[in-house]
């Protein structure tokens, strides 16, 4: 007996947008009915090759073998021709229209819609039972959530007949419940003898579902393991090309008085829904309380309000004097100047403003700083551009130059430019959201280091994040928000993913 | 006061008539718009097809000829807003603007330099207009109307005696929503003006769903244009389309893209407009005299409180105004 041919096999496969070479001659083989992971940091190249794979960019060299037939892939329709299905990462559905209408939308069957529906409704109901996709085919993709749409893009695919299917970060947006349920999906389909590619940057992933895992770094495949015969440093290693810390080093926190105290806090926002609700909390100074929650729950609009931002009820109070919550003083000058400092959860629309260079945007929040004027009318740019770039170097910002346009850096480095910004300011009380969405292994790691830092010099920190893992690694206490509300408080000691996971998706602690 | 007067056969008669061109441009917009092209340039397009129309019919003779040069001048200003917005990604209101500038100028011009009558086109009869269809048995004189009681009255002057133009309009509302929300057609072009990258990933060219849209908005927008000049008057003058193709946007916006809805906006508008040239049966209706101004304002008015939301939330197609470009 032969070995069976590959069900995907890429030989030398190069891409380069202008200067940059996003893949470098990569080669890999996939065998059928397997999974196989790609990991690798932000801006590797995973998802460049995967969307070379499904005819959304042309490679510039290389070939594809698809069940060993070399295979032309010029566009989508040549994709799902030759029994490829993807999901992407922010899902291609039309939020208005039933999952019916999503999934039949591109191989409808004739020029009337209704056969092709009555078709779709009972192949449908098939496939859901077969691998446990259940999904209502008459709810309207807007009215489900991010779960129950990402089967929808699975059913779009098998529906498509597709063979092979290639999920790009799947998990970001899934409740760890969610997300065990969908590895139990493609567990399902692996059975049923499809083929998986699973693109993502989490290692407890890769090693939880894959068969065989790629690792890739700037553009080059650096290797293909089996999982079986890895482990998470490893991999980190491979990703990054050095030694990575996984678990945040800390000693346990000495945590004095209360800094941040919040009391009954409720927030409406301009449509009139009400978001937060009724949360009360408080932060001593050396110790980090990090609100864990699926993004959406409220811990937006409670960042905006503690940052100034927006509008909300209730009584903060920071060292025992309470701030501005609604008048003149509700903005983020004045919190600044209380000792609060903000580090936005999206720093590309609320951290940076990307046109601008790392000076322009280091002094944002901080312009009336006297050392930043020259005098009563001029700004002094030569103080600034030398103060970012001592900030550059203590926080390793690569490259290391304040005139570069914010939208030049990576992710990771655009991220350190924030971060240095605001806790060079020497806060009593930082708020930092998502501090690590986006940024890569490495820099996670320095940011995570910087913020533990802050903490041991007794300042007091508000983390939301929607990653469990860091909220579990670097909060010394974890507030869980669902639906506006904190469902419950506890000690990163005391619990774990799956009793959070509970909470997160809104069952009550004592039913845990 | 006579409130029965507001249902006036010859002002329900005029709603017809006048609301006949809205309904079209409103119906372009509907297509181009559900496909996620804006279109500001409905104005421009009316515009231009009703000089062409009425010129070409009055050089040839023959209405239908006209129609074909009115609906083709439009299809290619059409194109031209395709070329600016679809393929080369610019920004839909500025190419819908100076599609609105270059029709109002060219239209004066070229009318002058062709007829050198001061802008416009003289006056079409016979076959170079579109006749007015009697229905058999139907009274033809108003003072035989005036006379008939009210079933043969309706008969006469509200159902009979319309352009053939009207008479297919009737089936063009059923007709839009068939293929909108019943065909392979209307599906794709629902979800490119929503999610054209969910339209991309299924296998399907954005752009031809996008031209496709703005070329039956160029044909509908033309049909509009010819009988402004061909059906309605007898000849094109300058700024004929008086803001009609910004009423029919605003219906568009009034109606939530929806065809059955836009039928019922442009005959509010059309009732407005059809109310202000009969300044004596609203007298008659609400017993005081308004002067003509005020009525004749009152379409425009209607359209800016409509445009200003006064009409509860519309949300337009989700990818409307923005250019398509491919990424992950």
């Amino acid at each position: 007996m032969t070995a069976p041919a590959p069900a995907i096999e890429l030989v030398g496969i190069s891409k380069a947008f202008g200067p940059v070479q996003a893949n470098k001659d990569i080669s890999i083989r996939v065998m059928p009915g397997t999974i196989h992971g790609i990991i690798g940091e932000n801006g590797a190249g995973k998802s460049t090759l995967m969307s070379i794979l499904y005819g959304f960019y042309k490679a510039d060299a290389g070939e594809v073998f698809i069940n060993g037939q070399k295979t032309d892939i010029p566009d989508s329709q040549a994709a799902i021709a030759a029994g490829i299905g993807m999901v992407f990462q922010h899902f291609k559905l039309v939020e208005n229209f039933t999952v019916l209408e999503n999934v039949i939308l591109g191989v409808e069957d004739g020029f009337l819609l209704r056969p092709s529906l009555t078709k779709a409704r009972k192949e449908l109901k098939q496939l859901s039972e077969e691998y446990e996709l259940h999904v209502d085919p008459d709810a309207i993709i807007e009215e489900i959530g991010v779960g129950m749409q990402q089967r929808v893009e699975i059913l779009k695919a098998l529906y498509r007949q597709a063979d092979i299917l290639i999920l790009d970060e799947p998990t970001g947006v899934l409740t760890p419940a969610e997300a065990d349920q969908l590895f139990r999906i493609l567990g399902r389909l692996r059975e049923e003898g499809k083929t998986i590619i699973l693109i993502t940057h989490k290692l407890r992933e890769i090693m939880e579902i894959t068969d065989t895992v790629s690792v890739m770094r700037r553009g080059e495949m650096t290797a293909t393991v089996k999982t079986a015969e890895t482990d998470p440093a490893q991999l980190a290693e491979l990703m990054v090309g050095r030694k990575v810390l996984l678990q945040v080093d800390k000693v346990p926190a000495k945590p004095g008085d209360v800094i941040l105290d919040v009391q009954n806090l409720n927030i409406t926002d301009a449509q009139g829904v009400h978001r937060v609700k009724n949360v009360s909390f408080n932060i001593r100074a050396g110790e980090i309380l990090g609100i864990a929650g699926v993004a959406g729950n409220g811990q937006s609009e409670l960042l905006e309000v503690l940052g100034g931002y927006e509008k909300g009820t209730g009584t903060i109070t920071v060292n025992g004097q309470p701030i501005d919550l609604t008048g003149k003083y509700s903005d983020g000058q004045s919190r600044r100047k209380r000792g609060i400092a903000h580090v936005p959860e999206d720093r590309q629309r609320e951290g940076l403003v990307m046109n601008f260079s790392a000076w322009e945007n280091t002094a944002f929040g901080y312009h009336s700083d006297p050392r930043y004027q020259k005098n009563a009318l001029f700004m002094d740019h030569a103080a600034i551009k030398a103060d970012t770039a001592e900030k550059m170097e203590r926080f390793d910002v690569r490259p290391p130059n304040p005139l570069l346009a914010a939208k030049n850096f990576s992710g990771g480095n655009q991220q350190k430019i924030v971060v240095a910004r605001e806790i060079e300011r020497n806060p009593d009380v930082l708020l930092i959201g998502q501090p690590t969405r986006g940024v890569d292994i490495g820099a996670i790691e320095f940011i995570h280091k910087q913020i533990v830092a802050l903490r041991d010099q007794g300042k007091a920190i508000l983390l939301v994040s929607v990653e469990l893992d860091e909220i579990m690694s670097l909060s010394d206490r974890i507030a869980v928000m669902f639906d506006g509300r904190i469902m419950g408080e506890r000690l990163p000691q005391d619990t774990n993913v799956q009793e959070l996971g509970l909470l997160m998706a809104g069952v009550q602690g004592d039913a845990a | 006061m006579d409130l029965l007067a507001f249902f006036d056969i010859a002002v329900l008669d005029g709603t017809v008539r006048l609301g006949v061109p809205l309904l079209l441009a409103c119906l372009a917009g509907l297509y181009s718009e559900r496909a996620g092209i804006f279109d500001i340039g409905l104005e421009g397009k009316m515009l231009i097809a009703a000089f062409l129309a009425a010129g070409v019919s009055f050089t040839t003779g023959s209405v239908w000829l006209g129609l074909i040069a009115g609906v083709l001048a439009s299809v290619i200003l059409s194109l031209l807003h395709g070329l600016a917005s679809i393929t080369f990604r610019g920004n839909q209101l500025i190419s819908g603007v100076a599609i609105n500038f270059f029709a109002s100028g060219i239209t004066v011009v070229a009318a002058q330099a062709w007829f050198g009558e001061g802008g416009r086109t003289p006056s079409l009869s016979g076959a170079a207009r579109f006749e007015s269809i009697q229905f058999p048995g139907a009274l033809t004189r108003i003072r035989d109307i005036a006379k008939a009681d009210l079933p043969m009255k309706v008969y006469s002057e509200l159902l009979s005696g319309h352009t053939i133009i009207v008479y297919l309009c009737i089936l063009i509302v059923p007709f839009v929503w068939w293929t909108l929300y019943r065909t392979r057609f209307g599906l794709r072009l629902r979800a490119v003006g929503e999610n054209p990258g969910a339209v991309d990933t299924a296998g399907i060219s954005v752009y031809r769903m996008r031209y496709s849209a703005v070329i039956i908005c160029g044909v509908l927008c033309g049909l509009a244009g010819a009988y402004l000049s061909t059906g309605l008057q007898a000849g094109f003058v300058r700024e004929m389309t008086a803001g009609r193709g910004y009423i029919a946007l605003a219906a568009l916006i009034f109606a939530k893209w929806r065809p059955w809805q836009a039928l019922g906006a442009t005959m509010l508008f059309g009732y407005l407009q059809a109310l202000a040239i009969r300044p004596d049966i609203l007298e008659r209706a609400i017993g005081i005299r308004v002067q003509t101004q005020v009525l004749d304002a009152l379409p425009y008015v209607l359209t800016v409180i409509v445009l200003a939301g006064f009409v509860g939330k519309a949300i337009p197609p989700r990818a409307g105004g923005e250019a398509y470009v491919k990424e992950r």
